[in-house]
């Protein structure tokens, strides 16, 4: 069974963090928020192993 | 021009029963000569157990309120004698369109599986629905089969002991009192029965209102199911079109919580709505049009001593989805064969209870389903909005998302997993067909295989042997025999056999399989029979 890696995995975390705000430069409050939707949304799907997914909810929600 | 609906079908005619001095005792009285109703009388006739439907009413349903009618339910009414007309006169569709406010995000095909008798959905009036199965009664009738139909009889008090109900019907000749063994309740969402009963039907409510404006039009749109959230034409509202027989469409418009009812109902209103939709030059006839708000709730049981309650009257659901009538028809699909054994003293009275075990399952299901759907319809908060318009954006690019847009999760048949009357399982075999599922019909020697079963119980072997018939304390199982040398295109290994080199089903009479095995033994069969009726 596969477990939510929760260990650092991104390279260059600062170029990443960068481009996570860059995408919602010059976007209202709305408009970020549907972005960050769909990002999850996106995300979610790319990773599909629902075991994994309901571990990050969980996680993201500070519940674990 | 009158229409259906308009004409009575069984009007008040006085029986025999009226006069007598000492209220008459029936089998079975049904209350309600809904589809449901109806269904559930004319499957008992079938069985030669006698049975009387009251309806207060004496004319098929207002409008055509059910429209879609899904395979399973088909299935039952082609054992019930009466499938072939609501299919030839019903409309097959498969493709559906999604559309978010101006654009078109995707569209979608059913794609039927190959190998079934009958199609995915068919649309169909409520009210030919109705007409077709009291054709089917008056068949029965001329066949000599105990059943009888009485308009313009209504329920006006009911009481009932251990062996039985009193039941006080009100004509326009005056009241007068019925005894019966058992009374089935198909009375609707609103079911006096219940209500006269004290029973709970609670649930939740759903804050929003639709309205239906089902109009005849010569128009060129495909047979297709199309469905608008948000669409410019009714501003953070959905909407939904559907073809139904005699170019009758089906448009659905949600108007939210705070409305005026009878405002939204004036034709000038309905036909601003109308022609924002279609556009200003459309021609059209107004056949029927009604606001509806609706609840998903269940009654804890569907059965009370000597009542048992089926279809809307036992669980309400929201119309997306189609899991009303789809799921009542399944109801008395569940119970005839049960309430026969009993009648006929083979099975005890506590076979009821799988009844409930089965058909509660059956119905949180469709609840679920439906509860969900009109969560994504009508999203609850800003965030579950946020999600859903996400969805929707996505799925117009790509088609990771389009798996979630829920206008409606088309009912399919239930599994009555973990239901005491299911008997041993046998893993080389192929999920769908597991203990619980309803038989997945598939070509046979000379026609369909769910054309070869059905009210009696039943041992399908394939490639293996087994005694044309096996007694089990005077219930009679029937051996249906078939071989893969006669499966040229696979179905039977694909939907029965699996891994196994031969199999062994038992079918229950309502068509679902009771248990299985990959070789025949006959104290296994034996055993789950008895399992399979509750004893």
């Amino acid at each position: 069974m596969s477990a939510l890696n929760t260990q650092a995995n991104i390279k260059g975390p600062d170029e990443f963090y960068a481009e996570l705000l860059s995408v919602h430069e010059g976007l209202s409050k709305a408009e970020s928020d549907a972005l960050n939707a769909r990002l999850i949304l996106l995300m979610a799907n790319h990773i599909g192993d629902r075991e994994v997914l309901s571990q990050a909810l969980r996680a993201a929600a500070l519940k674990d | 021009m009158s229409k259906i609906f308009e004409v009575p079908l069984y009007p008040y005619q006085r029986s025999a029963d009226q006069d007598q001095a000492t209220p008459v005792r029936h089998k079975v009285v049904v209350v309600g000569a809904g589809p449901i109703g109806l269904a559930a009388a004319i499957d008992l006739a079938m069985q030669d157990v006698p049975v009387v439907v009251v309806d207060e009413n004496d004319k098929v349903s207002w409008g055509s309120r059910a429209i879609c009618f899904a395979k399973r339910p088909l299935e039952i009414l082609d054992r019930l004698g009466c499938g072939d007309p609501m299919v030839d006169k019903g409309v097959i569709w498969n493709l559906g369109k999604v559309y978010f406010d101006e654009r078109q995000v995707f569209g979608f095909n059913l794609l039927p599986e190959q190998g079934h008798k009958r199609p995915a959905f068919i649309n169909l009036q409520q009210y030919y629905f109705e007409q077709y199965l009291v054709d089917r009664v008056r068949q029965l009738q001329a066949a000599g089969k105990p059943i009888e139909l009485r308009g313009g009889n209504k329920v006006l008090e009911l009481s009932q002991d251990e062996t039985g109900a009193d039941l006080t019907i009100g004509t326009p000749d005056g009241p007068y009192r019925l005894k019966a063994d058992w009374v089935i309740a198909c009375d609707g969402a609103a079911s006096p029965i219940r209500n006269m009963m004290g029973l709970d039907f609670v649930g939740r409510v759903f804050e929003d209102n639709f309205l239906i404006a089902d109009v005849v039009m010569e128009a060129e749109f495909p047979t297709e199911r199309w469905f608008w959230f948000d669409p410019p034409f009714n501003r953070g509202q959905s909407a939904l079109l559907h073809k139904q027989p005699d170019n009758v469409w089906r448009i659905d418009f949600q108007l939210g919580w705070d409305i005026d009812r009878e405002e939204e109902l004036k034709p000038e209103n309905i036909d601003r709505r109308l022609k924002a939709m279609l556009g200003e030059d459309i021609s059209y006839e107004l056949e029927w049009s009604s606001i509806y708000t609706f609840q998903c709730r269940r009654m804890d049981r569907f059965h009370e001593g000597r009542v048992i309650f089926a279809g809307d009257a036992a669980h309400q659901v929201s119309p997306f989805g189609a899991r009303g009538a789809n799921s009542g028809l399944q109801d008395t699909d569940n119970l005839a064969w049960k309430l026969k054994l009993i009648i006929d003293g083979k099975a005890p009275v506590t076979l009821l209870d799988s009844y409930d075990a089965e058909r509660v399952h059956g119905a949180d299901e469709n609840i679920l389903n439906s509860s969900r759907s009109t969560d994504f319809i009508t999203p609850k908060s800003e965030m579950s909005r946020i999600f859903r318009d996400a969805v929707l954006d996505l799925s117009e690019r790509y088609e990771a998302t389009r798996p979630m847009v829920n206008s409606g999760r088309l009912s399919v048949p239930c599994t009555y997993d973990g239901s005491p009357l299911n008997g041993p399982d046998c893993e080389a075999m192929p999920e769908r067909t597991r203990p619980g599922s309803p038989l997945v019909d598939a070509p046979v020697p000379g026609g369909w295989l769910l054309d070869r079963t059905g009210f009696g119980f039943e041992l399908m072997t394939i490639d293996e042997t087994a005694p044309d018939v096996v007694d089990v304390d005077g219930i009679e199982i029937k051996r249906l025999a078939l071989a893969s040398a006669d499966d040229a295109d696979g179905y039977l290994k694909q939907r029965y056999l699996g891994d196994a080199k031969s199999a062994v089903y038992l079918i229950r009479p309502d068509q679902h399989v009771a248990a299985r095995w990959d070789h025949y033994d006959e104290t296994a069969v034996k055993a789950a029979v008895l399992k399979a009726i509750g004893r």
